[in-house]
């Protein structure tokens, strides 16, 4: 009986919560950010404006965008809130995102080197953002480790198999965080940079959180991660630290009105009230801990917290060129997937044996083992595409897929390319272990 | 076969009835039932899966027909070792599963053994944690630098690598989806028939010989329907291989593709093709194993087998073995118990304390999501039940045209990612607006238990055809030959000796739907209306939120642990009650 009374009173719950959800004043917000994060900020919009209801729905990023795609026919969302900026140039790429007017004070137009809003009014940032790398204490003193400061230590043989990441293709933080090496240090640079860091990898998670998560519970020591899952992991007690390298972007955390939005003036009130002091402050909420965009909130933060209208250096080195990154966003994704998300052991093994290899001929006299590591070091460095045909917007093509028009044709299949740089990545691989192996020999 | 009836069976009665004769003239109400449940099938798993399936079959350049992405993907050198890394992944799964089975099901439906419900309850327990909630707890305690390797290394220095690579995928697969395999091979042997096993003894048989050749045959349908659905969902699953990070095996390959943002390539709905072609192979494969057996027996077996009492040695063996792997099996849930009550664990054996205040965190945002969960996984499992009987009854009594492909795309549903299937439910039902309610069909909360029901039919189904196949067709024949209507002989006799087996796929259904994520992430559009398991993945998206999702993933557990054990008794009552009433 008691069970049947909980189900009749749950079928009542639910449909007075299905009448609810389309009642005047509501407004659906599509998030990735966690109810941690979303709960106090809609605590506080609803104090602020109790005519409106808030429907938060989290989603992962990327499913959020195809959630707003597959339902742009009928729409019901009306807010999409998100960290990564390329999620929002995806729909509006698409024509998802409504072009609004938004009255805000006293917030600057760009935060580190980065510029703050869509300079097409599409979509707003309302935080700000860095990458940088985070650790977990008690592993590394367990391992008798120091904690790595600029992504470049990341690759010592020291950390090998310490260190964690996520994909680009899976998480649109950890694309920026690549793209933003690529364009600090150069295509072959960075690139190579990566793989050597990729080396030392423990693993590569599904989700962007899975890094944090993975240094929280100790099971890597190193992770590379956005800001705040550092702050806020710290904030919840656990051993963890934080640091921003030299090259990192600070960028901003963002959000926008989907077009079509059944409720546009909720959403509208919605942005603009992130973006006042009220709203801006609820941001040093120690479960959040996102750099505001309001220099003014910054006086109320805590000790050692990061401000970046004050301390220059953070961020400051990378002028992120959103279109660049545009124009290979998802190449960039499968390149970093075919090279190394899902090469990884080959990747790991061969330069496990360079690193041996060169501990071993760490002095430098052996000429020849020497050359042996040179060409090994240079086959895992190569890469199968240069700069120029990565933003070759007729290669990029293939990769994305999208055809303007039905006339329109594209050359190459993805499928196809990405079986050329897997054989040719596994090969050198291989090649590279081999000839490593051979000079730790001699 | 009497299969040519006219009448109407009891489960089709009131869709039947209420159908006007004119409308089809000609077909029986089994053939309207038949009729009825493909098209249910056909709109809500095959339109939704092939909106999305035909891109497999697009030329993403020039959207014409095309069959060169298949050509692609057998060229391409990552997939052909994907597919072979989930080929042994399951098969090696099913090995272990049965390792694990075996014992359980044997020694507590052979012997007198105490806390046999118990211990068939506490079997089915890891079924029912989302498999994302699962893994964590594993890497807690056999991971890199979980409990038990933290402490190998202090004490003996030297670790094990449990949960690496495809090893760890194995482990957790096997553990998790092992009671497929016991609760069909329990109901398969609780009914055989005891006189079988009598005369085998008479005629000299005994102990392994007797297991190998009679019992272990006799068991053979449960086994393989347990052993079928394990392998099948191993292929296809998703969140484990996800979580430990394995990339290289089809399933993730299909969901990395099909999920990235803004990215279009067809290999991933390729990979789903692949997928749902193979599971329906394999099935097809154990369909042939099993054709021109007759496992049938003729009496519902007092009982099931002679249980005997066990000597006090094989006692200790036999409470060692069950003692072991209960606790293997439990560790998900043992991890999860120590991070509900934990403040912070990390890097250490165990958390650093001990609290309430995750319960506390939990229970005050977390009402609905258990209230939700319990409407849409009942929803989905009391149809599915109903949905199961009446296909396993229609595959294996009648000779309606097509039956064989009910079962096969009920079953295919297996096949079908989750995260496929809610792409398809959002494209193809979001422009419907549900009548009186005004919302678009895809976002009101009823297609949620849909996609459920769909989605864990296939295990209803395979109990049901189990639980059927046991049911000797004499019996029915007996009660017809008596004068009993097709109508009457189903209610009173197939269903009551199928009472068993259902339970078994209401539970099965049931639990499994109480914790599915993949089709509800992408159809939750409320949250209001999410179930629990959405619920566990929001606190485990932020650090301060481990401990009260974990608190929730032991609500969800002692939730549908308690519907178990409920179960478990009401079988075992009505087998005494059978018993008994075969005494006088």
């Amino acid at each position: 009986m008691n069970l049947k009374h909980l189900f009749f009173s749950s079928l009542a719950a639910t449909a007075l919560a299905g009448g609810t959800a389309v009642a005047e004043g509501s407004i659906t917000v599509i998030t990735s950010f966690p109810d941690s994060m979303t709960g106090p900020i809609e605590a506080a919009f609803e104090a602020a404006h109790p005519e409106y209801d808030l429907e938060v729905l989290n989603k992962k990023t990327s499913a959020g965008v195809k959630y707003i795609q597959e339902i742009a026919s009928d729409n019901t969302a009306d807010i999409f809130w998100a960290s990564a900026p390329d999620a929002f140039e995806v729909l509006k790429s698409d024509g998802m995102l409504d072009q609004v007017q938004i009255a805000s004070e006293g917030i600057p137009d760009m935060i580190g080197a980065y510029p703050l809003n869509d300079p097409d009014g599409y979509y707003f940032g309302f935080a700000g953002a860095g990458y940088g790398i985070m650790w977990n204490e008690r592993y590394l003193k367990a391992n008798d480790l120091e904690p790595a400061r600029e992504w470049a230590e990341l690759a010592d043989p020291k950390y090998h198999g310490h260190v964690g990441m996520s994909a680009p293709s899976r998480s649109g933080t950890t694309h920026l965080t690549v793209e933003t090496v690529l364009q600090g240090d150069g295509w072959d640079d960075g690139w190579a940079k990566w793989k050597w860091i990729a080396g030392n990898f423990s693993t590569v998670t599904e989700r962007s959180f899975g890094v944090p998560d993975g240094v929280n519970t100790g099971s890597f020591g190193l992770g590379i991660v956005i800001d705040f899952f550092g702050f806020s992991s710290k904030a919840s007690g656990f051993p963890v630290d934080f640091a921003y390298p030299t090259i990192t972007a600070l960028v901003p955390a963002n959000v926008a009105v989907v077009k079509n939005a059944p409720n546009q003036q909720g959403a509208i009130a919605f942005v603009e009230f992130l973006l006042t002091p009220e709203g801006q402050s609820v941001l040093l909420d120690p479960a959040i801990m996102r750099l505001p965009v309001n220099p003014a909130s910054y006086a109320n933060a805590p000790e050692g917290f990061p401000n970046p209208f004050e301390d220059s250096t953070i961020g400051a080195s990378v002028k992120f060129d959103v279109e660049k990154s545009g124009a290979r966003y998802n190449l960039v994704n499968s390149m970093f997937d075919v090279m190394i998300t899902y090469r990884l052991d080959d990747l790991r093994s061969a330069v496990n044996a360079i690193q041996k290899a060169e501990m071993k001929h760490a002095d430098g006299d052996n000429a020849e083992a020497k050359a042996l590591i040179a060409e090994a070091r240079g086959l895992i460095e190569a890469n199968p595409i240069d700069e120029a045909t990565s933003l070759d917007p007729d290669f990029a093509a293939i990769f994305t897929k999208k055809r303007r028009t039905a006339s329109d044709t594209v050359e190459g299949r993805q499928a196809e390319v990405e079986q050329e740089w897997d054989a040719m990545v596994v090969e050198n691989y291989r090649r590279a272990r081999e000839l490593a192996e051979q000079a730790a020999a001699l | 076969m009497p299969s040519t009836n006219r009448s109407t069976p009891g489960v089709s009665a009131g869709i039947a009835d209420r159908l006007p004769k004119w409308l089809v003239p000609n077909l029986s109400g089994l053939n309207m039932v038949a009729l009825f449940i493909a098209l249910l099938l056909i709109g809500l798993l095959l339109v939704p899966v092939a909106q999305v399936m035909i891109v497999a079959f697009q030329d993403p350049a020039t959207g014409a027909a095309t069959l060169q992405n298949f050509l692609d993907f057998f060229r391409t050198s990552l997939f052909r070792e994907s597919f072979w890394n989930s080929f042994y992944v399951s098969a090696m799964s099913v090995v272990v599963a049965t390792a694990i089975a075996l014992p359980l099901a044997y020694i507590t439906t052979r012997f007198h053994f105490a806390g046999s419900v118990l211990i068939q309850s506490l079997g089915f327990i890891p079924l029912i944690m989302p498999p994302f909630v699962g893994a964590v707890a594993m890497q807690l305690i056999f991971g890199r630098n979980g409990t038990v390797n933290l402490l190998l290394r202090d004490y003996l220095g030297f670790d094990i690598p449990f949960m690496e690579g495809l090893n760890g995928v194995i482990l957790v697969q096997s553990i998790h989806y092992f009671p497929f395999i016991l609760i069909n091979l329990s109901a398969s042997l609780r009914n055989i028939d005891r006189s079988m096993e009598e005369a085998a003894q008479n005629l000299g048989s005994h102990g392994m010989r007797l297991f190998r050749r009679i019992v272990f045959p006799l068991a053979m349908p449960g086994y393989i329907a347990g052993a079928a659905l394990v392998f099948i969902k191993v292929f296809d699953d998703l969140g484990t291989p996800l979580l430990l990070n394995v990339n290289n095996m089809l399933a993730p390959q299909a969901y990395l593709r099909i999920s990235s943002i803004g990215i279009s390539d067809p290999m991933g709905y390729v990979i789903s093709v692949i997928l749902v072609v193979f599971s329906v192979l394999s099935l097809w494969a154990s369909f042939l194993f099993m054709r021109g057996k007759d496992y049938a027996t003729v009496q519902k077996g007092g009982g099931g087998m002679a249980k005997r009492n066990l000597k006090p040695a094989e006692k200790m063996l036999a409470y060692g073995v069950v003692i072991f792997i209960l606790l293997l099996v439990l560790t998900p849930h043992i991890g999860l118990t120590l991070l509900s009550f934990g403040t912070i664990w990390s890097f250490a054996p165990l958390p650093d304390g001990y609290t309430l205040q995750n319960y506390v965190t939990m229970w005050e945002g977390s009402k609905s999501f258990i209230m939700n969960t319990l409407l849409y996984a009942g929803i989905a499992a009391t149809a599915d039940v109903i949905l199961g009987t009446a296909i396993a009854y229609i595959v294996l009594r009648t000779n309606i045209f097509g039956r064989k492909g009910l079962d096969y795309l009920a079953t295919a549903a297996l096949a079908v990612p989750g995260v496929v299937l809610g792409i398809g439910y959002l494209r193809t039902f979001h422009s419907v607006d549900v009548p009186f309610v005004g919302e678009p069909l895809a976002s009101w909360w009823v297609v949620i238990a849909l996609a459920l029901m769909i989605r864990r039919l296939p295990y209803a189904l395979r109990a049901c055809m189990a639980a059927l196949q046991q049911v000797s067709l004499a019996l029915e024949e007996a009660a017809e030959s008596l004068g009993a209507t097709k109508k009457r002989t189903i209610y009173k006799i197939v269903v009551p000796l199928m009472k068993g087996g259902l339970l078994a796929g209401f539970v099965t259904s049931f639990a499994t739907a109480a914790v599915e994520l993949s089709a509800t992430i992408m159809l939750v559009s409320s949250n209001q209306d999410a179930p629990l398991a959405y619920g566990i993945y929001l606190f485990m998206q932020t650090p301060s939120g481990r401990g009260a999702g974990a608190a929730l993933g032991v609500v969800a557990v002692l939730l549908v642990a308690a519907g178990t054990l409920a179960s478990q008794v009401i079988i075992e009552r009505d087998k005494k009650a059978k018993a008994s009433a075969d005494m006088h």
